[in-house]
């Protein structure tokens, strides 16, 4: 396993956001995490991310607890829920993807920027780029450090369908291709069902992990995933 | 009150820590523009003028107490906002307001303050004594390689904190640094142009950098370009007209602004860069 996540527990002021998730992600695997608003999902990306240190449990990176070390971060790419991007920042393209990088090799920037489709923006201010221009750019972004994993939470959200199938076809290319682990947070069901091998179907606690094809056959567990679905639908409003 | 123009003697040491100055407020300050902290320069300038006030009184140097207390009172008010929910403008006014009020106070204690040297420090003075323009040289050289070594992981974390964290960039770390270099900055800078008009060259030349520039890198060569055209001008037409040094200054940063809204708004410069609003 390169993820291995025990007991994890988070609490925000008294109310559980995540309660007792434990689940491991292999080399290779394309994760599905789905549940609705409110499920934690968000949550458990940022406790991975070491961005919340507040919660009980473990959570392994390669063997190591992150607590202890903050240099797995250098192996894991994120891309996050929407990109927040002044439109007015006066940054290029390529400049953006530099700001990660550890190196000034402008040839590892080119590259990743090929892989997504963008190479051709690079010089373009990225304030003037559409949203779905913008994830992809964040995609490249994070392939620039040649990560192990990659880590999306809920890329597509407000994107159109134009840029979330080529956005579904670059991941499916790097995971596959470029053998890049891909830990991915969705409401979209059936692009899961199309792209991921795994599915981690969150609640506040972890009511399914597993293999994509035996939740996506097994009705009880789709009814069980609607039924909590609405449940915090409800709870949320 | 007295506003000092620039005297003939006077020029050369101007010239050289103005121009040092200028360099480093537009470095700095392009950060500070950036992540939405454009009057942080003027509120650091205005807890700085509580310390020299304190300074005055007490009979020690000024300016090092000026610098302590800037940099003491911004990082606290830093760490205030990373446990509270509270905004950037706030902390501003707070910091400002707070550091006006300590150093109104401080004067008023002193019986035997010279209201020149108070002046001075709220307006600037046209005369900088050799000592002074070594300190400023070599403060604005130690700060400028600071942010050069920096200048990627201050970049990302003005860019994106988030994403900056999650890249393992500390940050905290760099708001600090940020802020501590911004003090130091508006310290040696407070000879030159004073507490009051600090900001003018914090913000002016970086947001008129901003209306043509593509890219970063070209928005920090235009700034530093503006802000050394607005400082030498400004010290040259000080001493043509026998006006304040500081004034000048700052008017022409604003000149140049003006100037630069009028040249991208009339569509006479087509660049990229912040555009006129369509709606």
């Amino acid at each position: 396993m390169i993820v291995d996540i025990e007991k994890l527990s988070v609490e925000y002021s008294g109310i559980k956001a995540l309660d007792d998730i434990s689940f491991g992600i292999a080399e290779g695997d394309f994760l599905g995490i789905i549940g609705s608003n409110g499920a934690g999902k968000s949550t458990l990306f940022r406790c991975m991310l070491g961005l919340h240190t507040q919660y009980d449990g473990t959570i392994k990176f390669f063997g190591q607890d992150i607590r202890d070390s903050r240099k797995y971060l250098s192996k894991i790419g994120f891309v996050p829920q929407k990109p927040v991007v002044d439109r007015n920042f006066p940054a290029t393209i390529r400049e953006v993807l530099s700001m990660s990088q550890n190196t000034s090799d402008s040839k590892k920037v080119d590259e990743a920027l090929q892989k997504v489709w963008m190479h051709e923006l690079a010089d373009r201010r990225i304030g003037d780029l559409s949203v779905g221009q913008q994830q992809r750019v964040f995609i490249a972004k994070a392939l620039v450090n040649s990560p192990k994993i990659l880590v999306l939470d809920e890329p597509v959200t407000g994107i159109d369908q134009y840029n979330q199938d080529l956005f579904f076809q670059i991941l499916g290319e790097l995971n596959t291709k470029e053998k890049i682990s891909i830990i991915w947070s969705s409401h979209d069901l059936d692009a899961v069902e199309r792209l991921a091998n795994k599915v981690a179907c969150l609640n506040k606690t972890l009511f399914f992990h597993g293999i994509s094809k035996e939740f996506f056959s097994d009705d009880e567990m789709l009814k069980k995933y609607s039924e909590t679905s609405m449940q915090m639908h409800m709870h949320n409003h | 009150m007295t506003f000092e123009a620039v005297s003939y003697e006077s020029i050369p040491h101007a010239l050289i820590s103005g121009i040092a100055i200028s360099l480093l407020c537009s470095v700095v300050g392009l950060f500070l523009v950036l992540r939405k902290f454009s009057l942080f320069g003027d509120a650091l300038a205005h807890s700085a003028f509580g310390g020299v006030a304190f300074g005055l009184f007490i009979g020690i140097y000024p300016l090092w107490i000026a610098c302590g207390v800037a940099i003491l009172s911004a990082l606290g008010l830093s760490k205030i906002r990373q446990k509270f929910d509270i905004s950037s403008d706030a902390i501003v006014a707070i910091l400002l307001a707070t550091g006006l009020g300590a150093g109104i106070i401080f004067a008023s204690l002193a019986d035997d303050l010279d209201i020149h040297d108070i002046e001075e420090f709220l307006f600037g003075s046209a005369t900088i004594d050799t000592q002074s323009v070594v300190t400023i040289l070599v403060m604005a050289g130690a700060i400028l390689t600071i942010i050069f070594f920096t200048y990627k992981k201050l970049l990302y974390s003005t860019f994106s904190e988030e994403q900056a964290k999650a890249s393992g960039i500390s940050v905290d770390k760099m708001s600090y640094l940020l802020i501590t270099i911004a003090g130091i900055t508006v310290i040696i800078s407070m000879q030159l142009v004073g507490v009051l008009l600090i900001s003018a060259l914090f913000v002016l030349p970086n947001v008129s950098a901003m209306l043509y520039a593509r890219s970063f890198k070209q928005t920090m060569i235009l700034s530093m370009s503006f802000a050394m055209a607005a400082v030498i001008s400004g010290i040259f037409i000080s001493y043509q007209f026998d006006i304040a040094q500081s004034g000048c200054i700052v008017l022409v940063a604003a000149a140049i602004f003006i100037g630069s809204l009028i040249a991208k708004g009339s569509g006479m410069v087509k660049t990229a860069g912040i555009q006129k609003k369509t709606h």
